[in-house]
């Protein structure tokens, strides 16, 4: 397939600058969430040399968060747009930029092709197509794959995975007639997954053969509450049980999944949501070092000068984390490319942005800032009744508030955001004092009070 | 045809014509109006489409829900009582109103 071209640079409609032929510019690869944002804080800092972003998938570029979210609520309500309140608009995905954008920008924009190789000699990228690109900055902005699992019969046809816009589409149009959907892996995309289906009329059956859900990202403390309120919902959420198989009906399709517990749970529709690897593989080609991720340092660049990694496929040293961390969000993805723009013209400074991610399961609304410790104190303020829960948590480290989880309470989210960004000190003894609100706490700090 | 016209902090103007209802915020990214973030997708959870709405459209607006007003109170740039929306909460067109102008704040981050 060749690519399609948004916007072609030998028009004459781009700055002057960027005319210079022997400027090559920054080449990024991946048109995500992190490869976009990288294009367009070039510009608004003033970058005025080529930017080529290389798209593997087809078509313009979309925000994927809504794929599990509103995109299959849409398509319960027959593609009409969502007047309901819940932010639904219509079965069309949602662009990460307009058309326009590129061209205003004159940023190029190849789809439909990948990058296949790289020479880090003669700094050039060369594409599926043939196209050869050179380059003064490279940005990996590749993002993560899903994790495919090992399991006999994963390939029965009514198996599915959500990563892609292909996926969201294919997985609308099996909602339409399934009745026994399984989801394999309780992380945020499953469970996202799973109230949709819910919500749909089906049979939910959630397999996970960890003992909480979502267990690598949240407390144990909300975990244990979400394993309760998912039930609630009505959702067969089965905890320290795995997928052992999956069968076949007699129409070939996967009929049956198998648990390690010998359980067999009907299945005409099975979204396995087991977590996803990064897409290293190409620069791991160029030898640059992968572990977990394309390794980067703090300014977000490998060990060549000219190569950096953004979002989820770079594994960077992270502070909140305390360590090497590869992370995926829309967060991390978004922050990493304002920094790497920042860098790449000139800047100096390590990144540290605070992390924060938020997934809607039905009418549980999660948001968390900054990344939770196993060793965290925590501590569950406001209402958890599964029927109307409103609450957080508070995470302490050594007595000082470390990171919030709050459940349909974005107003504390986003005060615990600032004030953990700000690196302002709440200790314990304040934040469980009567009358304590992360909002006034904060505009206490920041806001002198008035003479 | 539903019309939303954004206008920038900084005096611009740009008039969308949509082919469908669609929601304030939704259209602005679609179609590459600046100042608009959306970073939540549209869920009620970043406030990072917050509109001033301006005076004479307001009637035609729904009720504000309890989401949306616990956001309203965090916006990056200060709330105007009566203005302040999210864009993503507002539909123009379909049940909506047919036109509406708002203003774009400074800040959204
Ligand atoms: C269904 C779903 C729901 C999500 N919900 C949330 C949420 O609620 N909140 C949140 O914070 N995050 C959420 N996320 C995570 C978030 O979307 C990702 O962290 C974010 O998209 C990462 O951006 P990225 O640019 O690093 O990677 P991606 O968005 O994966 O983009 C990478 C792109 O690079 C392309 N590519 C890879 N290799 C090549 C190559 N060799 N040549 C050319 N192109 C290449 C890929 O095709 C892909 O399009 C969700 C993710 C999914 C899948
Ligand atoms: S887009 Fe996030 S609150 Fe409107």
């Amino acid at each position: 397939m060749s690519a399609h071209q948004y916007q072609d640079q030998s028009q004459n409609q781009t700055p002057s600058s960027v005319a210079d032929p022997d400027a090559r510019g920054v080449v990024i690869i991946g048109g995500g969430q992190a490869g976009l944002q990288a294009a367009a804080s070039l510009r608004s800092e003033g970058f005025t040399g080529k930017v080529t972003i290389v798209a593997e998938e087809p078509g313009l570029p979309y925000q994927r968060p809504p794929l599990s979210k509103d995109y299959l609520k849409a398509r319960l309500t027959d593609g009409a747009d969502g007047t309901d309140g819940s932010g639904g608009t219509s079965a069309a995905p949602l662009p990460l930029r307009g058309a326009a954008f590129f061209a205003d920008h004159a940023i190029t924009l190849l789809t439909g092709t990948a990058a296949t190789s790289v020479d880090r000699q003669a700094k050039t990228v060369t594409l599926a197509d043939g196209t050869v690109l050179g380059y003064d900055s490279l940005v990996f902005a590749t993002g993560a794959r899903n994790r495919e699992l090992p399991t006999p019969g994963i390939d029965l046809p009514g198996i599915h995975g959500l990563r892609t816009l292909e996926d969201a589409e294919q997985l609308g149009a099996a909602l339409e007639t399934a009745q026994n959907v399984v989801v394999v892996g309780a992380g945020f995309i499953g469970l996202e997954f799973a109230t949709a289906a819910l919500a749909r009329g089906c049979q939910v059956t959630v397999l996970e053969f960890a003992p909480r859900p979502m267990g690598r990202a949240l407390t144990p403390l909300l975990g244990d509450w979400f394993a309760g309120a998912h039930r609630d919902l009505g959702i067969d959420l089965r905890l320290n049980e795995g997928i052992a198989s999956f069968e076949a009906g007699d129409d070939g399709r996967v009929a049956f999944a198998v648990s390690t517990t010998g359980d067999r749970y009907p299945a005409d529709l099975v979204v396995a949501g087991v977590g996803v690897q990064p897409n290293d593989q190409l620069a791991a080609e160029a030898g640059l070092e992968t572990a977990n991720g394309i390794v980067v340092d703090a300014n977000l660049r490998t060990a060549d000068p000219d190569i950096y990694a953004i979002g989820d496929c770079a594994a960077f040293p992270c502070v909140h984390a305390g360590g090497p961390f590869r992370l995926e969000s829309v967060q991390n993805a978004t922050d990493h490319a304002r920094h790497v723009a920042g860098v790449i013209l000139g800047a100096d400074a390590p990144y540290a942005e605070l992390p924060w991610f938020w997934s809607t399961q039905g009418p549980f609304r999660l948001q968390m800032a900054n990344i939770v410790r196993a060793d965290d104190e925590t501590v569950m303020v406001g209402d958890p009744d599964p029927a109307h829960p409103k609450f957080s948590v508070f995470c302490f480290r050594d007595g000082i508030l470390a990171a919030v989880e709050s459940v349909n309470m974005p107003s504390d989210h986003l005060s615990a955001r600032k004030i953990l960004a700000a690196g302002l000190e709440i200790t314990r003894e304040e934040a469980l004092s009567e009358g304590f609100s992360l909002r006034a706490a904060y505009k206490e700090r920041t806001q002198p009070a008035a003479v | 045809m539903p019309t939303i016209t954004y206008h920038q902090p900084g005096g611009d103007t740009q008039v969308i014509e949509l082919e469908k209802p669609d929601r304030i915020m939704q259209a602005a990214l679609k179609n590459s109006v600046p100042g608009i973030v959306g970073e939540c997708g549209g869920q009620a959870m970043c406030a990072t489409c917050h509109v001033y709405v301006r005076e004479e459209y307001l009637d035609a607006l729904p009720e504000i829900g309890d989401d949306e007003e616990e956001m309203l109170e965090v916006t990056a740039s200060e709330r105007d009582e009566r203005r302040s929306r999210l864009g993503c909460q507002i539909e123009v067109g379909g049940s909506g109103p047919e036109a509406i102008e708002v203003d774009i704040p400074e800040e959204q981050v």
